[in-house]
């Protein structure tokens, strides 16, 4: 058992600022994806609801061919498509504006989502008090669908920590990445178990709130509206 | 536009869309496996966290959500190289099979068991979103009937379950066959993979003796066509068996109760 060897567990030691680098490469690449994907999907969620023919026409097309197609393929693509058109871009950068188009689509969705929960005629009493667009999505809709739309949100952020595993395929700095370097090396290499272990648990220590808090807020909400539904049922019955 | 042409030559190559396709048979085969064989293990770990509470059931329930936990929260990628290293592999699989090499059908049988393993604490979640939609006094009733609780989970709280979750289980086979395309990180084996490799030796189908951006272009957009009408079917149909409940006030579960009438 490799798992309990002092000697493999000294290595990672020895090496810890490996796992901090990857570590630490993951996090920055999924905050910038995260900031990128929210502006594309806040642009595509609003184009969406925007009952424009061509705007939503756009926005679906976004949305579907990126969410019916591997991220691995995407970041390939973008990745080889720069790298034998002479272009030398960072891997990093490659892997931000793969994964902020990838989950910019599922944000887009989440916030359509949020968007059309509202009620129409919230739309028509806006405009009717004289609310612009800008006025209108700000004032009445965001404070609304922004309850809606915050847990699936968290849920994403835990996907795109996840998939910034994506990077290793094309040789990327990520925690995945520099963890199979690090196992395989020629100077570095075995001690398989505490290497893995070690960047299992990394993830896990970032991933594992953020999803617990989403679970738990979705079900809040859930009750919640269960709780308004009936309320209303029965002021309706007494009625 | 001469080497657009030359790119598109590469697919005139005896062999090359043979070798794609039997990328999009692995890839297809490969999700829908890891998908059923997910189903079977996933019920298991949503019944046992949902119902094992009581008693010494308890520890299994506990595990069970230590293991959804732990596999949701960390990428497929890290449970493929454990699984590469740490997953046992039988005899019979040991040689050469299927057009693969004896060293490529042991990658395919670990990594997936690591999609097995990975799918499977989605779908459990899946699952228990099932199981909570099904009402509490169903249990009642079926105690009332005299059911015993493992006949009343098979025979009444388990089919409606499914039947609430179907067109979630169906996005998660999009999900799978999109995951799969990780095996490309450690092997040769489905389209992904397939479509890289191609590329990396373009130079050699294309003509112009060099690889040039189109030979991308075209490749990774014929894995992109591929991949796209496979999920966009898929998705169509999963919009189409999610309308029905849309029926406003509906619970699924109860939308799907109806139905059922209507069929018998």
């Amino acid at each position: 058992m490799e798992l309990f060897s002092v000697a493999s567990w000294a290595k990672v030691w020895a090496y810890r600022t490996t796992f901090l680098l990857g570590f630490g490469n993951t996090l920055r690449t999924a905050v910038f994806a995260l900031l990128l994907s929210m502006v594309l999907g806040v642009i595509f969620g609003l184009a969406a609801t925007s009952g424009k023919k061509a705007l939503v026409a756009v926005a679906r097309v976004y949305v579907e061919i990126i969410q019916n197609t591997p991220l691995l393929l995407q970041i390939c693509f973008l990745y080889y498509a720069l790298a034998f058109s002479g272009q030398n871009v960072e891997i990093i950068t490659t892997g931000i504006v793969a994964l902020g188009v990838y989950h910019g689509a599922y944000v887009a969705e989440v916030v359509r989502a949020g968007i059309e929960a509202i009620p129409r005629g919230q739309f028509e009493a806006a405009l009717s008090q004289g609310f612009g667009y800008l006025g209108y999505m700000y004032y009445i809709i965001l404070p609304q669908s922004i309850k809606i739309i915050l847990p699936p949100m968290v849920n994403q952020v835990v996907n795109l920590i996840k998939n910034t595993s994506c990077l290793y395929i094309i040789g990327g700095a990520d925690l995945i990445s520099l963890t199979y370097s690090f196992v395989t090396g020629a100077t570095t290499g075995g001690a398989y178990a505490p290497a893995y272990f070690v960047c299992g648990l990394l993830f896990f220590i970032v991933c594992f709130p953020l999803s617990t808090l989403a679970g738990m807020w979705e079900s809040a909400l859930k009750n919640r509206d269960a709780r308004v539904n009936t309320a209303t049922k029965n002021v309706e019955g007494v009625a | 536009m001469d080497t657009l042409a030359a790119s598109f030559s590469i697919f005139a190559k005896p062999g090359v869309m043979l070798f794609i396709l039997r990328g999009v048979c692995f890839t297809l085969v490969l999700s829908v496996v890891a998908v059923l064989c997910g189903i079977l293990f996933g019920s298991l770990l949503a019944l046992l966290r949902n119902y094992a509470v009581h008693g010494p059931a308890r520890v299994l329930g506990w595990l069970a959500t230590v293991y959804i936990e732990i596999f949701r929260n960390t990428p497929y990628l890290l449970w493929i190289f454990i699984c590469l290293v740490a997953c046992p592999c039988p005899g019979f699989l040991q040689h050469k099979m299927l057009g693969l090499t004896s060293v490529e059908v042991r990658i395919l049988f670990r990594a997936s068991m690591a999609l097995i393993l990975f799918t499977s604490s989605v779908i459990a979640e899946i699952v228990r979103g099932g199981l909570n939609a099904v009402a509490a006094g169903q249990f009642e009733a079926g105690r009332s009937q005299g059911f015993s609780t493992v006949q009343i989970i098979c025979y009444i709280v388990l089919p409606q379950a499914y039947r609430a979750v179907v067109p979630t289980l169906l996005s998660q086979v999009i999900t799978t066959i999109k995951d799969s395309s990780y095996l490309a990180n450690v092997a040769v084996i489905e389209l992904m993979a397939r479509v890289r490799q191609i590329l990396s030796t373009s130079y050699m189908y294309n003509g112009t003796g060099k690889q040039n951006v189109s030979d991308v272009f075209v490749l990774f957009g014929l894995a992109c066509i591929l991949y796209f009408i496979i999920n966009f079917s898929l998705s169509c149909l999963v919009r189409k068996l999610q309308k029905p409940k849309k029926a406003p006030g509906r619970q699924p579960a109860q939308a799907a109760a109806p139905q059922r009438e209507e069929v018998a």
